[in-house]
């Protein structure tokens, strides 16, 4: 094997490697924030004892689960175009569909977690004449979001990952900025090695944090 | 089919001849699905009345507690809080009401709960104010004033700035105690208060209770403590599957019990002592 | 919104996207199986008692398990060719891949099951003079692996769904097909649509028979 790795063309290219990863931060940033914000209400929809709430909660997040990611992102950029006219920008296609799939998985989460609680904290609520809003900003949601933290910083972690995919409708992110720049300098294996590692650098961290955060919660005796 | 005495006997020392009773319950029943728990109970209470309600399990007892304060939803029947209807009655007689209209009654009917189910992400001090700063609004000095001033009734002013998880469950409980007077109702229900409790523990909670009642307090209590159910009690209950099969003072239904199945009841906690 | 839809491209070529994900199933079928057998070899290289297996075993894990796939199947598609010398078909690079990665996954699940067999049982293994491979064998693995069992169908679930991004390097699984026929017809909607719903009748199939397997361990054991 002779091969001379050429890592220095890489380092000079970093910018365009920058460039992407900035793209890849926002993604995440937007669909994580949204969906930590609207999550809360598909999950209590999902838990709900009244039909129609619960049908159309259970319905989106079968529907998020049980596809790829690939296909809900081509189908926002590709598929509904056609169906509604509008065209988004692919980053709005993926921006959308990154949001719409972790918001279902951290429903679950929420109704996981809302589920742990025991009956009697929501009867005491209820016993002094609090509303159903009360009783959740209060009693429930303080004390169920302590144990959901790992779960959520899991996600956090996937949904790192998933980014990646929006490369391929040509959202200019980290991993489309490593294929143009791996067909540019005809050097695949340092290009997607250095491109590997800063993935690991970025995601490794919340990995760990959800380790510990674990770790703190078994020790605590939930 | 028993012969139960009329519904309304509340002790002559205690009520005016023209007084409305706090509380008036006609015909509740109550059904999980197609078990039938409570078949049909009248009762009128009037203020300052404490009432014993005793019963085997499954008899319905707790239920019915529930139902006064629409922990649980009546099947049929009306409730009726100082003389005001709660809720309307649907095609098939349940019971229903807005969601207003519970929280004002949970206001005025304070319930203590055989699991204390305190809050364990505040302190004591804070889960006592809870009630009245959220549900009532007062501010949080006031609030706080009188719920110190409530510890300190339970005996557990010393304790204020501590977790539940800290406490005894003879503290927890009476902690849940001072959460339920610190709304200022009414009424107040024990929904077996000490059932949970070691046994060295429950006495601090009956004097806490026992404390109570010599404010004046309208107080119905479901316990399987008989001894204290004779010195607490103005009137004794035995509920057997879902109705009230005898009533009467402590000393008519716990000493000498006219109905058969009171005294087989009575029969098997042989240990008691008055 | 007068869109007017027409599925008869569909119907068409409907055998191409049943091929399409025939390939899907041959793809996850395949890393998964390779998939067991190296997160197997993994989890035990970490689990052992010398570093100079825990250590390079740990790295392999932590690396592939927070890094996307995407990059691998672009890695071991364009890179390792490089470096070996051998180029790789698209199936090879995908399932490549998604062995290695998903072998990642798969060995902290064999690892979270064996250390969640009590201490007891490996003293009680040493105690009759077990050595470790040993204990592992004939103690450790026989009770860890009923646990194991949940987590490995999820991982295994979710390896289904990144066998898509196989298409990428034109392997033609499922959505390659689609992409190719959307293209060669024009109905983007009716194709990529049609292609969400077989992935969703397959997975949420597989889903609910998750569930049954689990509700029936659980039952098995109940104390």
């Amino acid at each position: 094997m002779n091969y001379s790795f050429q890592f220095g063309e890489i380092l000079a290219n970093g910018d365009l490697l920058l460039r992407g990863l900035k793209l890849t931060v926002l993604l995440f940033v937007l669909a994580f924030s949204g969906a930590l914000m609207c999550s809360l209400f598909i999950g209590l929809a999902r838990g709900s004892s009244r039909r129609l709430p619960n049908l159309i909660a259970t319905a989106y997040i079968e529907l998020f689960r049980n596809t790829p990611v690939l296909v809900q992102l081509i189908w926002f950029y590709y598929a509904l175009p056609a169906l509604s006219g509008w065209q988004p920008t692919a980053f709005t296609a993926a921006a959308l569909g990154l949001f719409l799939n972790t918001s279902a998985y951290c429903a679950e989460i929420w109704r996981a977690g809302l589920q742990s609680l025991p009956a009697g904290q929501w009867e005491a609520g209820r016993a002094i004449g609090m509303s159903e809003w009360q009783l959740l900003r209060r009693v429930v949601v303080p004390q169920a979001l302590a144990r959901m933290v790992p779960a959520f910083t899991n996600r956090g972690v996937e949904l790192a990952k998933m980014t990646s995919i929006a490369s391929t409708i040509t959202v200019q992110e980290l991993m489309y900025e490593a294929k143009m720049l791996s067909t540019q300098t005809f050097l695949p294996l340092e290009t997607f090695t250095v491109v590997a590692v800063i993935y690991f650098v970025l995601i490794y961290p919340g990995t760990l944090a959800a380790y510990a955060l674990e770790r703190r919660l078994n020790s605590k005796g939930a | 089919m028993a012969n139960v005495p009329p519904a309304n006997v509340p002790p002559a020392n205690l009520l005016p001849a023209d007084a409305a009773p706090v509380l008036a319950v006609g015909g509740l029943r109550k059904s999980f699905g197609t078990n039938e728990v409570l078949k049909g109970i009248d009762l009128k209470v009037g203020a300052g009345e404490r009432i014993a309600i005793l019963g085997s399990s499954g008899s319905g007892k707790s239920t019915f507690l529930r139902c006064i304060n629409f922990m649980e939803t009546p099947s049929a029947g009306r409730i009726a809080l100082d003389g005001t209807p709660i809720g309307t009655a649907g095609r098939d007689g349940t019971l229903t009401a807005r969601s207003g209209e519970l929280r004002r009654l949970r206001t005025r009917v304070g319930m203590i709960f055989q699991q204390f189910n305190l809050f364990p992400h505040m302190t004591v001090l804070e889960n006592v104010m809870e009630g009245p700063v959220t549900v009532k609004g007062l501010p949080k000095a006031e609030a706080r004033a009188k719920a110190q001033d409530y510890l300190k009734r339970v005996g557990l002013a010393d304790k204020a700035d501590q977790y539940p998880q800290r406490l005894s469950g003879g503290q927890q409980q009476r902690v849940a105690i001072a959460r339920a007077l610190a709304m200022e109702p009414e009424i107040l229900l024990f929904d077996e208060p000490t059932s949970s409790l070691d046994p060295e523990l429950v006495g601090e909670v009956l004097d806490v209770i026992l404390g109570l009642s010599k404010e004046g307090r309208t107080m119905l209590l479901v316990t399987h403590e008989l001894g204290f159910a004779y010195h607490f009690a103005t009137r004794v209950l035995f509920l057997h599957e879902g109705r009230i099969h005898e009533q009467g003072t402590p000393d008519e239904v716990l000493k000498n019990p006219r109905e058969e199945r009171t005294q087989a009841f009575l029969h098997r906690f042989s240990a008691f002592h008055f | 919104m007068q869109y007017v839809w027409d599925f008869r491209p569909v119907w068409l070529n409907f055998g191409v996207l049943l091929e399409g994900l025939v390939n899907t199933l041959k793809l996850s079928g395949f890393s998964i199986g390779l998939g067991l057998v190296i997160g197997l070899v993994l989890a035990l290289g970490r689990l052992a008692p010398t570093r100079f297996l825990s250590l390079p075993a740990t790295v392999i894990i932590e690396f592939y398990r927070n890094t996307p796939p995407l990059v691998h199947f672009f890695w071991y598609f364009y890179g390792l060719p490089i470096l070996t010398g051998i180029s790789l078909s698209p199936f090879a690079a995908a399932a490549a891949a998604l062995s290695v990665q998903s072998g990642a996954f798969f060995a902290e699940v064999f690892r979270g099951g064996i250390i969640s067999v009590e201490r007891g049982q490996w003293e009680a293994g040493r105690a009759i003079g077990m050595g470790h491979a040993q204990l592992m064998r004939r103690v450790i693995l026989p009770q860890a692996f009923r646990r194991m069992i949940p987590p490995l169908m999820e991982r295994s679930f979710e390896l289904v769904k990144t066998t898509s991004l196989a298409a990428t390097l034109t392997y033609g699984e499922l959505v390659y097909k689609a992409m190719v026929l959307a293209t060669q017809t024009y109905r983007p909607m009716e194709i990529y649509s049609t292609v969400a719903v077989m992935f969703f009748t397959v997975l949420f199939l597989a889903s609910l028979g998750m569930r049954a397997v689990e509700h029936r361990l659980a039952r098995r054991t109940a104390r």
